[in-house]
Protein backbone atom coordinates (compact mmCIF):
# COMPACT_ATOMS: atom_id res chain seq x y z
CA UNK A 1 0.00 0.00 0.00
CA UNK A 2 1.78 3.15 -1.35
CA UNK A 3 1.19 6.57 0.32
CA UNK A 4 -0.84 7.93 -2.11
CA UNK A 5 -3.30 4.95 -1.53
CA UNK A 6 -7.02 5.68 -1.03
CA UNK A 7 -6.42 5.11 3.02
CA UNK A 8 -3.91 8.40 2.53
CA UNK A 9 -5.94 9.85 0.59
CA UNK A 10 -7.94 12.12 3.64
CA UNK A 11 -4.50 12.70 5.12
CA UNK A 12 -3.15 14.56 2.25
CA UNK A 13 -6.49 16.59 1.68
CA UNK A 14 -6.46 17.45 5.24
CA UNK A 15 -2.59 18.45 5.79
CA UNK A 16 -3.30 20.37 3.08
CA UNK A 17 -5.66 22.10 4.36
CA UNK A 18 -4.06 23.08 7.87
CA UNK A 19 -1.08 23.80 5.59
CA UNK A 20 -3.02 26.56 4.05
CA UNK A 21 -4.55 27.58 7.04
CA UNK A 22 -1.26 28.22 9.15
CA UNK A 23 0.73 29.92 5.99
CA UNK A 24 -2.37 32.67 5.80
CA UNK A 25 -2.67 32.95 9.74
CA UNK A 26 1.65 32.30 10.46
CA UNK A 27 1.91 35.29 8.39
CA UNK A 28 0.48 37.57 10.87
CA UNK A 29 1.25 35.55 14.23
CA UNK A 30 5.13 36.30 12.53
CA UNK A 31 4.41 39.78 11.73
CA UNK A 32 2.91 40.84 15.46
CA UNK A 33 5.70 38.61 16.98
CA UNK A 34 3.62 37.01 18.44
CA UNK A 35 5.29 33.46 18.78
CA UNK A 36 4.43 32.95 22.06
CA UNK A 37 0.51 33.22 21.94
CA UNK A 38 0.82 30.39 19.08
CA UNK A 39 2.51 28.48 20.90
CA UNK A 40 0.45 29.02 23.82
CA UNK A 41 -3.01 28.70 22.26
CA UNK A 42 -2.51 25.06 20.43
CA UNK A 43 -0.71 23.75 23.50
CA UNK A 44 -2.92 24.67 25.88
CA UNK A 45 -6.48 24.09 24.08
CA UNK A 46 -4.86 20.21 24.56
CA UNK A 47 -7.25 20.09 27.49
CA UNK A 48 -10.42 20.82 25.88
CA UNK A 49 -9.68 17.47 23.99
CA UNK A 50 -8.88 15.99 27.54
CA UNK A 51 -12.20 17.44 28.82
CA UNK A 52 -14.44 16.37 26.23
CA UNK A 53 -13.05 12.99 26.51
CA UNK A 54 -14.00 12.74 29.98
CA UNK A 55 -17.58 14.22 28.92
CA UNK A 56 -18.34 12.28 25.91
CA UNK A 57 -18.73 15.08 23.89
CA UNK A 58 -16.81 16.02 20.44
CA UNK A 59 -13.39 16.67 20.87
CA UNK A 60 -13.45 19.29 18.25
CA UNK A 61 -16.30 21.23 20.37
CA UNK A 62 -13.98 20.52 23.37
CA UNK A 63 -10.73 21.96 21.95
CA UNK A 64 -12.52 24.82 19.99
CA UNK A 65 -14.26 25.91 23.78
CA UNK A 66 -10.77 25.32 25.49
CA UNK A 67 -8.45 27.42 22.44
CA UNK A 68 -11.28 30.54 22.66
CA UNK A 69 -10.94 30.43 26.33
CA UNK A 70 -7.62 30.45 26.27
CA UNK A 71 -7.52 33.02 24.00
CA UNK A 72 -9.22 35.46 25.67
CA UNK A 73 -7.88 34.42 28.59
CA UNK A 74 -4.38 35.63 27.22
CA UNK A 75 -6.44 38.93 26.59
CA UNK A 76 -8.04 39.36 30.04
CA UNK A 77 -4.71 38.70 31.71
CA UNK A 78 -2.59 40.88 29.55
CA UNK A 79 -4.55 43.57 30.08
CA UNK A 80 -3.71 43.49 34.08
CA UNK A 81 0.15 42.67 33.57
CA UNK A 82 3.17 41.72 31.59
CA UNK A 83 2.05 40.20 27.85
CA UNK A 84 4.48 37.19 27.86
CA UNK A 85 3.68 36.66 31.38
CA UNK A 86 -0.35 36.74 30.92
CA UNK A 87 0.29 34.07 28.21
CA UNK A 88 2.62 31.88 30.45
CA UNK A 89 0.16 31.64 33.14
CA UNK A 90 -2.89 31.65 30.87
CA UNK A 91 -0.81 28.38 29.73
CA UNK A 92 -0.07 26.26 32.39
CA UNK A 93 -3.13 27.16 34.10
CA UNK A 94 -5.06 25.25 31.07
CA UNK A 95 -1.98 22.40 31.18
CA UNK A 96 -2.83 21.81 34.81
CA UNK A 97 -6.46 21.45 34.10
CA UNK A 98 -5.74 19.03 31.36
CA UNK A 99 -3.26 16.72 33.94
CA UNK A 100 -6.48 16.91 36.21
CA UNK A 101 -8.99 15.62 33.08
CA UNK A 102 -6.36 12.81 31.68
CA UNK A 103 -6.15 12.01 35.39
CA UNK A 104 -9.89 11.34 35.43
CA UNK A 105 -10.13 9.63 32.47
CA UNK A 106 -9.76 6.37 31.23
CA UNK A 107 -7.76 7.48 28.23
CA UNK A 108 -3.96 7.54 28.70
CA UNK A 109 -0.49 7.91 26.83
CA UNK A 110 -1.53 7.48 23.47
CA UNK A 111 -4.24 9.92 23.07
CA UNK A 112 -2.02 12.63 24.54
CA UNK A 113 0.82 12.07 22.50
CA UNK A 114 -1.26 12.01 19.44
CA UNK A 115 -3.00 15.30 20.71
CA UNK A 116 0.54 16.87 21.59
CA UNK A 117 3.08 15.61 18.94
CA UNK A 118 0.28 14.57 16.25
CA UNK A 119 -0.24 11.83 14.52
CA UNK A 120 -1.33 12.84 10.93
CA UNK A 121 -0.98 9.25 9.36
CA UNK A 122 -4.96 8.14 10.49
CA UNK A 123 -7.27 10.91 9.46
CA UNK A 124 -10.79 9.25 8.12
CA UNK A 125 -12.83 11.00 5.97
CA UNK A 126 -15.19 12.25 7.85
CA UNK A 127 -12.95 14.81 9.63
CA UNK A 128 -12.50 16.34 6.28
CA UNK A 129 -15.38 18.37 6.53
CA UNK A 130 -15.44 20.22 10.00
CA UNK A 131 -11.69 21.06 9.09
CA UNK A 132 -12.48 22.90 5.73
CA UNK A 133 -15.65 24.36 6.88
CA UNK A 134 -13.02 25.79 10.29
CA UNK A 135 -10.12 26.64 8.08
CA UNK A 136 -12.28 28.55 5.17
CA UNK A 137 -13.54 30.24 7.82
CA UNK A 138 -10.52 31.15 9.16
CA UNK A 139 -9.35 32.11 5.61
CA UNK A 140 -12.13 34.51 5.04
CA UNK A 141 -12.06 36.06 8.03
CA UNK A 142 -8.17 37.00 7.80
CA UNK A 143 -8.81 37.98 4.63
CA UNK A 144 -11.85 40.16 5.50
CA UNK A 145 -10.10 41.87 7.68
CA UNK A 146 -6.64 41.61 5.87
CA UNK A 147 -5.84 45.52 5.95
CA UNK A 148 -6.71 46.91 9.21
CA UNK A 149 -4.62 43.74 10.84
CA UNK A 150 -1.79 44.24 8.69
CA UNK A 151 -2.29 48.12 9.63
CA UNK A 152 -2.71 47.58 13.37
CA UNK A 153 0.52 44.60 13.39
CA UNK A 154 2.80 47.65 12.02
CA UNK A 155 2.19 50.84 12.89
CA UNK A 156 -0.39 50.50 15.75
CA UNK A 157 -0.48 54.29 16.17
CA UNK A 158 -1.32 54.99 12.73
CA UNK A 159 -4.27 52.51 12.75
CA UNK A 160 -5.36 54.03 15.63
CA UNK A 161 -5.57 57.04 14.29
CA UNK A 162 -7.89 55.46 11.52
CA UNK A 163 -10.14 53.58 13.57
CA UNK A 164 -8.45 50.69 13.89
CA UNK A 165 -8.64 49.39 17.71
CA UNK A 166 -5.59 48.03 18.46
CA UNK A 167 -7.13 46.09 21.74
CA UNK A 168 -10.19 44.84 18.91
CA UNK A 169 -7.64 44.05 16.29
CA UNK A 170 -5.83 42.05 19.38
CA UNK A 171 -9.23 39.92 19.83
CA UNK A 172 -9.59 39.19 16.41
CA UNK A 173 -6.34 37.98 16.41
CA UNK A 174 -6.48 35.79 19.44
CA UNK A 175 -9.92 34.57 17.96
CA UNK A 176 -8.95 33.92 14.40
CA UNK A 177 -5.51 31.69 15.90
CA UNK A 178 -8.34 29.82 18.34
CA UNK A 179 -10.24 28.62 15.32
CA UNK A 180 -7.09 27.90 13.42
CA UNK A 181 -6.00 26.02 16.94
CA UNK A 182 -9.63 23.96 17.09
CA UNK A 183 -9.71 23.01 13.16
CA UNK A 184 -6.47 21.41 13.15
CA UNK A 185 -5.72 19.98 17.04
CA UNK A 186 -7.64 17.19 16.91
CA UNK A 187 -6.25 15.76 13.28
CA UNK A 188 -3.05 16.82 13.53
CA UNK A 189 -1.54 17.82 17.27
CA UNK A 190 -0.27 20.99 18.87
CA UNK A 191 3.22 21.20 17.47
CA UNK A 192 2.14 20.47 13.72
CA UNK A 193 0.13 23.31 13.93
CA UNK A 194 2.85 25.65 15.59
CA UNK A 195 6.16 24.37 13.43
CA UNK A 196 3.90 25.25 10.36
CA UNK A 197 2.84 28.56 12.31
CA UNK A 198 5.76 29.60 12.53
CA UNK A 199 8.78 28.35 10.27
CA UNK A 200 7.41 28.97 6.80
CA UNK A 201 5.96 32.79 7.01
CA UNK A 202 9.65 33.45 8.95
CA UNK A 203 11.31 32.58 5.93
CA UNK A 204 8.61 34.07 3.51
CA UNK A 205 8.88 37.51 5.22
CA UNK A 206 12.87 36.80 5.05
CA UNK A 207 12.63 36.65 1.01
CA UNK A 208 10.13 39.60 0.32
CA UNK A 209 8.76 41.91 1.97
CA UNK A 210 5.29 42.94 0.18
CA UNK A 211 2.41 41.87 2.80
CA UNK A 212 0.75 40.05 0.16
CA UNK A 213 3.17 38.38 -1.88
CA UNK A 214 5.04 37.25 1.45
CA UNK A 215 1.50 35.41 2.50
CA UNK A 216 1.30 33.55 -0.41
CA UNK A 217 4.44 32.35 -0.35
CA UNK A 218 4.22 31.40 3.26
CA UNK A 219 1.72 29.52 2.26
CA UNK A 220 3.41 27.22 -0.88
CA UNK A 221 6.30 26.92 1.62
CA UNK A 222 3.75 25.49 4.52
CA UNK A 223 2.25 23.56 1.98
CA UNK A 224 5.53 22.00 1.12
CA UNK A 225 6.82 21.29 4.36
CA UNK A 226 3.64 19.74 5.33
CA UNK A 227 4.15 17.34 2.21
CA UNK A 228 7.23 16.52 2.79
CA UNK A 229 6.95 15.99 6.41
CA UNK A 230 3.84 13.35 5.65
CA UNK A 231 5.86 11.38 2.86
CA UNK A 232 8.96 11.38 5.18
CA UNK A 233 6.82 10.07 8.24
CA UNK A 234 5.19 7.32 6.28
CA UNK A 235 8.61 6.19 4.97
CA UNK A 236 9.73 5.72 8.58
CA UNK A 237 7.01 5.53 10.42
CA UNK A 238 8.11 8.61 12.64
CA UNK A 239 6.00 11.27 14.20
CA UNK A 240 5.12 14.03 11.89
CA UNK A 241 5.42 16.61 14.38
CA UNK A 242 9.49 16.02 14.33
CA UNK A 243 9.79 16.54 10.72
CA UNK A 244 7.65 19.27 10.79
CA UNK A 245 9.85 20.43 13.48
CA UNK A 246 13.01 20.68 11.83
CA UNK A 247 11.70 21.23 8.41
CA UNK A 248 10.26 24.62 10.04
CA UNK A 249 13.76 25.26 11.48
CA UNK A 250 15.44 24.66 7.74
CA UNK A 251 13.04 26.99 6.66
CA UNK A 252 13.80 30.14 9.17
CA UNK A 253 17.91 29.31 8.35
CA UNK A 254 17.34 30.06 4.86
CA UNK A 255 15.55 32.83 5.52
CA UNK A 256 17.76 34.26 7.59
CA UNK A 257 20.99 33.45 5.58
CA UNK A 258 19.10 34.78 2.51
CA UNK A 259 18.33 38.07 4.40
CA UNK A 260 22.47 37.99 5.48
CA UNK A 261 23.23 37.56 2.07
CA UNK A 262 20.95 40.64 1.00
CA UNK A 263 22.53 43.09 3.48
CA UNK A 264 23.00 45.77 0.48
CA UNK A 265 19.59 46.87 1.61
CA UNK A 266 20.21 48.97 4.89
CA UNK A 267 17.41 47.28 6.73
CA UNK A 268 17.07 43.79 5.71
CA UNK A 269 13.78 43.04 5.37
CA UNK A 270 12.68 43.60 8.98
CA UNK A 271 9.34 45.01 9.95
CA UNK A 272 10.86 48.42 9.23
CA UNK A 273 11.04 48.05 5.87
CA UNK A 274 7.85 46.44 5.10
CA UNK A 275 6.36 49.20 7.59
CA UNK A 276 7.69 52.04 5.14
CA UNK A 277 5.88 49.84 2.15
CA UNK A 278 2.73 49.58 4.46
CA UNK A 279 2.68 52.95 5.10
CA UNK A 280 2.65 54.32 1.00
CA UNK A 281 -0.53 51.38 1.38
CA UNK A 282 -2.16 52.75 4.33
CA UNK A 283 -1.85 56.53 2.40
CA UNK A 284 -4.52 55.51 0.12
CA UNK A 285 -6.38 52.49 1.60
CA UNK A 286 -9.98 53.77 3.30
CA UNK A 287 -10.54 51.80 6.11
CA UNK B 1 -6.23 -1.06 51.56
CA UNK B 2 -7.47 -0.19 54.93
CA UNK B 3 -3.42 0.35 55.45
CA UNK B 4 -3.67 3.02 52.99
CA UNK B 5 -6.17 4.88 53.87
CA UNK B 6 -4.85 4.63 57.57
CA UNK B 7 -1.91 6.55 56.01
CA UNK B 8 -4.53 9.53 54.87
CA UNK B 9 -5.00 10.51 58.74
CA UNK B 10 -2.74 13.63 59.28
CA UNK B 11 0.19 11.98 61.13
CA UNK B 12 0.45 9.61 57.97
CA UNK B 13 1.55 12.21 55.98
CA UNK B 14 4.85 13.35 57.72
CA UNK B 15 5.62 9.65 57.76
CA UNK B 16 5.39 8.52 54.40
CA UNK B 17 8.57 8.55 52.64
CA UNK B 18 7.79 9.77 49.09
CA UNK B 19 6.11 12.41 50.47
CA UNK B 20 8.43 13.57 52.53
CA UNK B 21 10.93 13.34 49.24
CA UNK B 22 8.18 15.48 47.56
CA UNK B 23 8.48 18.17 50.17
CA UNK B 24 12.10 18.07 50.29
CA UNK B 25 12.48 17.82 46.37
CA UNK B 26 9.65 20.37 45.54
CA UNK B 27 10.50 22.80 47.97
CA UNK B 28 14.38 23.17 47.07
CA UNK B 29 12.98 23.39 43.18
CA UNK B 30 10.68 25.97 44.30
CA UNK B 31 12.36 28.40 45.93
CA UNK B 32 15.15 28.09 42.73
CA UNK B 33 12.43 28.73 40.10
CA UNK B 34 11.16 31.87 42.40
CA UNK B 35 14.29 33.56 42.45
CA UNK B 36 15.75 32.49 39.49
CA UNK B 37 12.23 32.99 37.78
CA UNK B 38 12.57 36.21 38.73
CA UNK B 39 14.99 37.24 36.28
CA UNK B 40 13.07 35.36 33.87
CA UNK B 41 10.17 38.19 34.17
CA UNK B 42 12.20 41.08 35.16
CA UNK B 43 14.15 40.21 31.57
CA UNK B 44 10.89 39.54 29.31
CA UNK B 45 12.29 35.87 29.10
CA UNK B 46 8.85 33.87 30.00
CA UNK B 47 8.73 32.44 26.39
CA UNK B 48 12.41 31.45 26.44
CA UNK B 49 11.83 29.89 29.63
CA UNK B 50 8.75 27.90 28.54
CA UNK B 51 10.81 27.04 25.41
CA UNK B 52 13.32 25.53 27.06
CA UNK B 53 10.76 23.43 29.45
CA UNK B 54 9.33 21.81 26.16
CA UNK B 55 12.75 20.98 24.31
CA UNK B 56 13.88 19.48 27.93
CA UNK B 57 11.42 16.66 27.10
CA UNK B 58 13.59 15.54 24.22
CA UNK B 59 16.47 15.17 27.15
CA UNK B 60 14.02 14.02 29.76
CA UNK B 61 12.75 11.04 27.13
CA UNK B 62 16.53 10.50 25.90
CA UNK B 63 17.70 9.28 28.99
CA UNK B 64 14.59 7.16 29.25
CA UNK B 65 16.28 5.73 26.36
CA UNK B 66 19.41 5.16 27.68
CA UNK B 67 18.29 4.15 30.77
CA UNK B 68 19.38 7.13 33.24
CA UNK B 69 16.89 9.34 35.66
CA UNK B 70 15.22 12.15 33.11
CA UNK B 71 16.71 14.73 35.43
CA UNK B 72 20.40 14.70 33.35
CA UNK B 73 18.54 14.52 30.11
CA UNK B 74 16.03 17.23 31.14
CA UNK B 75 19.38 19.63 32.44
CA UNK B 76 21.70 18.18 29.51
CA UNK B 77 19.38 19.64 26.92
CA UNK B 78 18.02 22.66 28.46
CA UNK B 79 21.82 23.94 28.49
CA UNK B 80 22.85 23.01 25.16
CA UNK B 81 19.42 24.67 23.96
CA UNK B 82 20.11 27.72 25.51
CA UNK B 83 23.51 28.27 24.03
CA UNK B 84 21.56 27.55 20.52
CA UNK B 85 19.14 30.39 21.51
CA UNK B 86 22.17 32.39 22.35
CA UNK B 87 23.48 31.82 19.00
CA UNK B 88 20.51 32.39 16.84
CA UNK B 89 19.78 35.84 18.62
CA UNK B 90 17.48 35.51 21.25
CA UNK B 91 19.46 38.60 23.04
CA UNK B 92 18.30 40.53 20.32
CA UNK B 93 14.93 42.39 21.70
CA UNK B 94 13.05 42.20 17.61
CA UNK B 95 12.37 38.66 16.36
CA UNK B 96 13.57 37.17 19.64
CA UNK B 97 10.21 35.16 19.86
CA UNK B 98 9.97 33.94 16.82
CA UNK B 99 13.61 32.50 17.07
CA UNK B 100 12.85 30.97 20.47
CA UNK B 101 10.10 29.45 18.88
CA UNK B 102 11.70 28.36 15.98
CA UNK B 103 14.25 26.34 18.59
CA UNK B 104 10.99 25.19 20.39
CA UNK B 105 9.47 23.42 17.72
CA UNK B 106 12.64 21.61 16.50
CA UNK B 107 13.28 20.69 20.15
CA UNK B 108 10.00 19.43 20.76
CA UNK B 109 9.89 17.80 17.32
CA UNK B 110 12.96 15.89 18.43
CA UNK B 111 11.21 14.89 22.23
CA UNK B 112 8.59 13.73 20.29
CA UNK B 113 11.00 11.34 18.13
CA UNK B 114 12.54 10.45 21.42
CA UNK B 115 9.06 9.87 23.20
CA UNK B 116 8.13 7.95 20.36
CA UNK B 117 11.08 5.51 20.58
CA UNK B 118 10.27 5.03 24.26
CA UNK B 119 7.46 3.12 23.40
CA UNK B 120 8.33 1.54 20.80
CA UNK B 121 11.84 0.17 21.59
CA UNK B 122 11.07 0.52 25.31
CA UNK B 123 8.72 -1.04 27.54
CA UNK B 124 8.23 2.02 29.64
CA UNK B 125 4.51 2.88 28.71
CA UNK B 126 4.61 5.64 31.86
CA UNK B 127 7.58 7.69 29.91
CA UNK B 128 5.04 10.46 27.90
CA UNK B 129 3.60 11.24 31.52
CA UNK B 130 5.98 11.00 33.66
CA UNK B 131 8.12 13.29 31.80
CA UNK B 132 5.39 15.77 30.71
CA UNK B 133 3.45 16.01 33.85
CA UNK B 134 6.06 14.97 36.37
CA UNK B 135 6.90 12.88 39.04
CA UNK B 136 6.73 14.62 42.78
CA UNK B 137 5.85 11.52 44.14
CA UNK B 138 7.65 9.07 42.87
CA UNK B 139 11.48 11.39 43.29
CA UNK B 140 13.62 8.45 45.01
CA UNK B 141 15.49 10.05 47.45
CA UNK B 142 18.83 8.94 46.29
CA UNK B 143 18.33 12.06 43.71
CA UNK B 144 18.11 14.33 46.03
CA UNK B 145 21.63 15.16 46.29
CA UNK B 146 22.01 15.58 42.21
CA UNK B 147 18.89 18.51 43.08
CA UNK B 148 20.30 19.85 45.38
CA UNK B 149 23.38 20.09 43.35
CA UNK B 150 21.38 21.68 40.25
CA UNK B 151 20.06 24.21 42.14
CA UNK B 152 22.66 25.15 43.97
CA UNK B 153 24.67 25.85 40.78
CA UNK B 154 21.63 27.78 39.39
CA UNK B 155 20.86 29.87 42.51
CA UNK B 156 24.92 29.93 42.70
CA UNK B 157 25.17 31.70 39.07
CA UNK B 158 22.58 34.19 39.50
CA UNK B 159 23.35 35.42 42.81
CA UNK B 160 27.31 35.61 42.05
CA UNK B 161 26.13 38.09 38.91
CA UNK B 162 23.36 39.34 40.81
CA UNK B 163 23.91 43.14 40.49
CA UNK B 164 25.41 43.20 36.60
CA UNK B 165 22.54 40.60 35.71
CA UNK B 166 20.24 42.91 37.36
CA UNK B 167 21.23 45.83 36.06
CA UNK B 168 21.44 44.21 32.46
CA UNK B 169 18.01 43.28 32.76
CA UNK B 170 16.73 46.86 33.75
CA UNK B 171 19.00 49.04 31.52
CA UNK B 172 21.04 47.31 29.03
CA UNK B 173 22.68 50.32 27.82
CA UNK B 174 23.46 51.26 30.92
CA UNK B 175 25.46 47.88 31.82
CA UNK B 176 27.16 47.81 28.44
CA UNK B 177 28.68 51.86 29.30
CA UNK B 178 29.45 50.25 32.58
CA UNK B 179 31.67 47.85 30.90
CA UNK B 180 29.91 44.69 31.76
CA UNK B 181 29.54 41.64 29.12
CA UNK B 182 26.05 42.02 29.16
CA UNK B 183 25.78 38.86 26.26
CA UNK B 184 27.65 36.76 28.63
CA UNK B 185 25.67 37.90 31.36
CA UNK B 186 22.60 36.87 29.32
CA UNK B 187 23.52 33.45 28.23
CA UNK B 188 24.65 32.21 32.01
CA UNK B 189 21.18 33.64 33.10
CA UNK B 190 19.36 31.67 29.84
CA UNK B 191 21.94 28.71 31.54
CA UNK B 192 20.59 29.16 34.92
CA UNK B 193 16.65 29.14 33.83
CA UNK B 194 17.52 25.75 31.77
CA UNK B 195 18.83 24.48 34.89
CA UNK B 196 15.79 25.42 36.95
CA UNK B 197 12.90 24.35 34.15
CA UNK B 198 14.90 21.01 34.22
CA UNK B 199 14.25 20.92 37.85
CA UNK B 200 10.52 21.63 38.24
CA UNK B 201 10.19 19.27 35.15
CA UNK B 202 11.12 16.59 37.40
CA UNK B 203 8.77 18.19 39.60
CA UNK B 204 5.31 19.34 38.14
CA UNK B 205 6.61 18.04 34.74
CA UNK B 206 8.36 19.67 32.08
CA UNK B 207 5.52 21.34 30.30
CA UNK B 208 4.05 22.82 33.59
CA UNK B 209 7.63 24.00 34.90
CA UNK B 210 6.93 27.31 33.19
CA UNK B 211 4.26 28.06 36.12
CA UNK B 212 6.82 27.52 38.57
CA UNK B 213 8.96 29.65 37.03
CA UNK B 214 7.09 32.20 35.99
CA UNK B 215 3.98 32.99 38.19
CA UNK B 216 5.54 33.09 41.73
CA UNK B 217 8.48 35.63 40.22
CA UNK B 218 5.63 37.55 38.98
CA UNK B 219 3.31 38.03 41.95
CA UNK B 220 6.52 38.64 43.90
CA UNK B 221 7.31 41.40 41.44
CA UNK B 222 3.98 42.97 41.97
CA UNK B 223 4.03 43.18 45.72
CA UNK B 224 6.95 45.12 46.04
CA UNK B 225 9.29 47.24 43.24
CA UNK B 226 12.53 46.11 45.35
CA UNK B 227 13.97 43.52 42.96
CA UNK B 228 15.61 41.63 46.41
CA UNK B 229 12.66 41.67 48.41
CA UNK B 230 10.68 40.41 44.84
CA UNK B 231 12.83 36.92 45.10
CA UNK B 232 12.01 36.34 48.38
CA UNK B 233 8.48 36.82 47.41
CA UNK B 234 8.87 34.91 44.75
CA UNK B 235 10.43 31.83 46.51
CA UNK B 236 7.84 31.90 49.57
CA UNK B 237 5.21 32.28 47.29
CA UNK B 238 6.53 28.82 45.08
CA UNK B 239 7.27 27.12 48.63
CA UNK B 240 3.80 27.77 49.45
CA UNK B 241 2.07 26.78 46.37
CA UNK B 242 4.31 23.38 46.09
CA UNK B 243 3.68 22.10 49.83
CA UNK B 244 0.21 22.88 49.94
CA UNK B 245 -0.22 21.17 46.60
CA UNK B 246 1.94 18.12 48.33
CA UNK B 247 -0.31 18.50 50.64
CA UNK B 248 -4.05 18.55 48.79
CA UNK B 249 -3.06 15.71 46.74
CA UNK B 250 -2.35 13.55 49.15
CA UNK B 251 -5.59 14.18 50.65
CA UNK B 252 -7.25 14.22 47.11
CA UNK B 253 -7.44 10.26 47.39
CA UNK B 254 -10.82 10.57 49.44
CA UNK B 255 -12.11 12.89 46.82
CA UNK B 256 -14.22 12.03 43.74
CA UNK B 257 -13.73 9.91 40.93
CA UNK B 258 -11.52 7.83 43.69
CA UNK B 259 -9.70 5.16 42.86
CA UNK B 260 -6.27 7.50 42.87
CA UNK B 261 -5.39 11.20 44.28
CA UNK B 262 -5.70 14.17 41.54
CA UNK B 263 -2.25 15.23 39.99
CA UNK B 264 0.19 17.44 42.38
CA UNK B 265 0.90 19.27 39.17
CA UNK B 266 -2.72 20.75 38.72
CA UNK B 267 -2.89 21.92 42.90
CA UNK B 268 0.36 23.61 42.55
CA UNK B 269 -0.14 25.41 39.23
CA UNK B 270 -3.78 26.50 40.39
CA UNK B 271 -2.47 27.75 43.42
CA UNK B 272 0.20 29.57 41.50
CA UNK B 273 -2.77 31.43 39.31
CA UNK B 274 -4.85 32.36 42.81
CA UNK B 275 -1.63 33.89 44.28
CA UNK B 276 -1.10 36.08 40.92
CA UNK B 277 -4.98 37.03 40.82
CA UNK B 278 -4.92 38.03 44.40
CA UNK B 279 -1.50 39.93 44.51
CA UNK B 280 -2.39 43.92 43.65
CA UNK B 281 -1.79 45.86 40.63
CA UNK B 282 1.35 47.42 40.99
CA UNK B 283 0.34 51.23 41.03
CA UNK B 284 4.54 51.81 40.29
CA UNK B 285 5.68 50.00 37.01
CA UNK B 286 8.63 47.66 38.08
CA UNK B 287 11.65 48.33 35.99
CA UNK B 288 11.69 46.49 33.34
Amino acid sequence: MGMFSSFMASTWVVASIVAVVAGVVGFFVVLRGAAFVADAVPQGAFTGAAAASLLGVSTLLGVAVAALVGALGIGWLGRRGRRDVATALALVVMLGLGALFLSFSSEYAPEIYSLLFGEVLGVSVTQIAPVAILGGLCVLATLALFRPLLLSSLMPELAEARGVRAGRMELVFLIVLALATSMTLPVTGALLIFSLMIGPPAAARSLTSRPLPAMLLSVLTALVVVWLSIAAAYQTNWPVGFFVGALGAVCYAVGRSWSAVRRRRPVPAGPVATALETGALAANVRL
Amino acid sequence: MSHLLQLIVEPGFFGSAPVRSALIAGGIVAVVSGIVGSFAVLRGQSYAGHALADISVAGGSASFLVGVSPLWGFAGVGVLAAGVMDMIGVQRPRGRDLATGIVRGAGLGLGALFLYWDTTHTSTTGATITILFGSMFTIPSSLIPVIALFSALALGLVLVLYRPLLLSSTAADLAAARGIRVRLVGVLCLVAIALTVSLSAMTIGAILSTALLIGPAATGLRLTSRPGLAMVWAALIGLAATWLGVLLAYDSFYWPPGRHGWPVSFFVVTLIFVFYLLSPRPVRRVPG
